[in-house]
This record gives C-alpha cells, sequence and structure tokens, in this order.
C-alpha cells in the first residue's frame, strides 16, 4: 500500500501517509482521518459497511490529487480510503498533505475530504440497532464545477 | 455488454453484474430503460444517478456498444460525515 492512492479492504495508517508524502522535505504535514461514529441521525450505528466502484474510485481519488495540484503546485496529497466491514471507531478515509506552509496543507486537506464526498463511487451500507440502511449523499459528477467551486470555498474559507 | 449496479442498485435488483445485448445506436439511456422495465424499483433513481461507460463518468447521451461496461452508481457517501 504505498502509493499516494488507494483504495483498500486494510486498516488505515497515518503514518504510512506522512511518510509517502515526504514530510522531510517540507515545512508541514497536515492530516484528516475519518472516523467510524457510534450516532448518526438519530441512530445507534453497529458497524458500516462500504463499497465502492474500485477501478473507478482509484482514478477519482487520482483526478482529486491532480485538481489540488492545479490549484496548490507546492502541495504534495495522499488520499487512502478504506471498503469493507469497519466498525465502530475505525478510520474510512486517511488524507495527508505536505506542503511547505500550514495555509496551503489545511486547504488541500479540506479540498480533498469535500471531493471524496461528492465524487468518489463510494458508498456505505449502515447497520444499526433495529435495521440497516444505505446512505445516500450527492449525485457524483465530477464535471459539475458548482460543486467544485463549494468544495474551494470550504477548502479556503 | 455487462451491466454493473452498486450498493442500493444492486440489492434492489438483486444482482451487481449482467450481461446484456445492446442495440445499435444505443446510449446509456437506452440501457437504463430497459433496465427499469427489468426492475422497475430502480426507476425512483432516474433522477439522481450517476453513470460510468468503461471506468470513467459519463452522461446518460453517451453512446455504447457491445463490449462495454456501463455502471449504475446511486449518489455516494464517501468518507465519514
Amino acid at each position: 500500500m504505498a502509493a499516494l492512492t488507494a483504495i483498500t479492504t486494510e486498516p488505515l495508517d497515518l503514518a504510512v501517509l506522512t511518510d509517502l508524502v515526504g514530510a522531510e522535505n517540507t515545512g508541514a504535514v497536515t492530516t484528516f482521518l475519518g472516523v467510524v461514529r457510534n450516532r448518526n441521525q438519530g441512530r445507534n450505528v453497529h458497524h458500516l459497511v462500504y463499497e465502492a466502484y474500485e477501478p473507478l474510485a482509484e482514478r477519482v481519488l487520482q483526478r482529486i490529487r491532480e485538481e489540488a495540484r492545479d490549484h496548490w503546485p507546492s502541495v504534495t496529497l495522499a488520499v487512502h480510503h478504506r471498503i469493507g466491514r469497519l466498525e465502530i471507531g475505525e478510520a474510512s478515509v486517511a488524507i495527508a498533505a505536505a506542503s511547505p506552509h500550514r495555509a496551503d496543507g489545511f486547504a488541500a486537506c479540506r479540498y480533498a475530504i469535500e471531493r471524496v464526498k461528492q465524487i468518489a463511487p463510494v458508498w456505505k451500507h449502515e447497520y444499526f440497532e433495529g435495521g440497516d440502511v444505505w446512505i445516500e449523499g450527492a449525485t457524483a459528477d465530477p464535471d459539475d464545477l458548482a460543486a467544485r467551486e463549494a468544495a474551494m470555498r470550504i477548502a479556503c474559507a | 455488454m455487462t451491466v454493473r449496479l452498486f450498493a442500493r442498485l444492486r440489492d434492489l435488483a438483486g444482482t451487481g453484474e449482467l450481461e446484456r445485448e445492446v442495440p445499435a445506436g444505443a446510449t446509456v439511456r437506452t440501457v437504463w430503460d430497459s433496465l427499469t422495465r427489468e426492475f422497475p424499483d430502480l426507476a425512483p433513481y432516474a433522477e439522481s444517478l450517476s453513470c460510468a461507460v468503461n471506468i470513467d463518468y459519463a452522461r446518460m447521451t453517451t453512446a455504447v456498444s457491445e463490449g462495454d461496461e456501463v455502471a449504475f452508481l446511486p449518489p455516494v457517501s464517501g468518507g465519514a460525515w
């Protein structure tokens, strides 16, 4: 799992990502870890099962890296998404951004997670006390400029 | 062609992968319309789904032909809220 982008069934390790983005040649490494919560919309969550259209999801993560590089050329970004069954407290997505200065790193990191949630073909099936439900968020459209601009506004707020 | 379905679409159809004949001049919409005739429960997703052809996001108007892989994707929910 030594690629800058990955869809994997293995547990995520932020240390792997910070190594990948090359912490030694930079001024800041910003990281984000998305973690399975025990409560969602009033439900007691037992566990989640993530599913992906894997080859497209890999491409989308690479696309997100390219979008970020266009805007923050000095930032090196790594994005790993886990799929399969995840228990409460386990990480579903890990992002690391290495940058000369912290502002760009925080912004790129935020941009990346917003874009993952908008366009990565990954779904979560929530198993809660009393039932199960597919969580459905955004209609994925990488060419939707309004969505991309919204992610940029959030990142740079 | 191969038709791939994911998440709730897969549950509703009872399968994630189908092999189907594709008529000449077909688009992704042709494939979807035929699919919803076979699995009417999928129909409500017409307004919210995304599609991909050969592992690239596409449009309902994208042309498709024999040998292509067409995927229908319900709204996504990657990452953690």
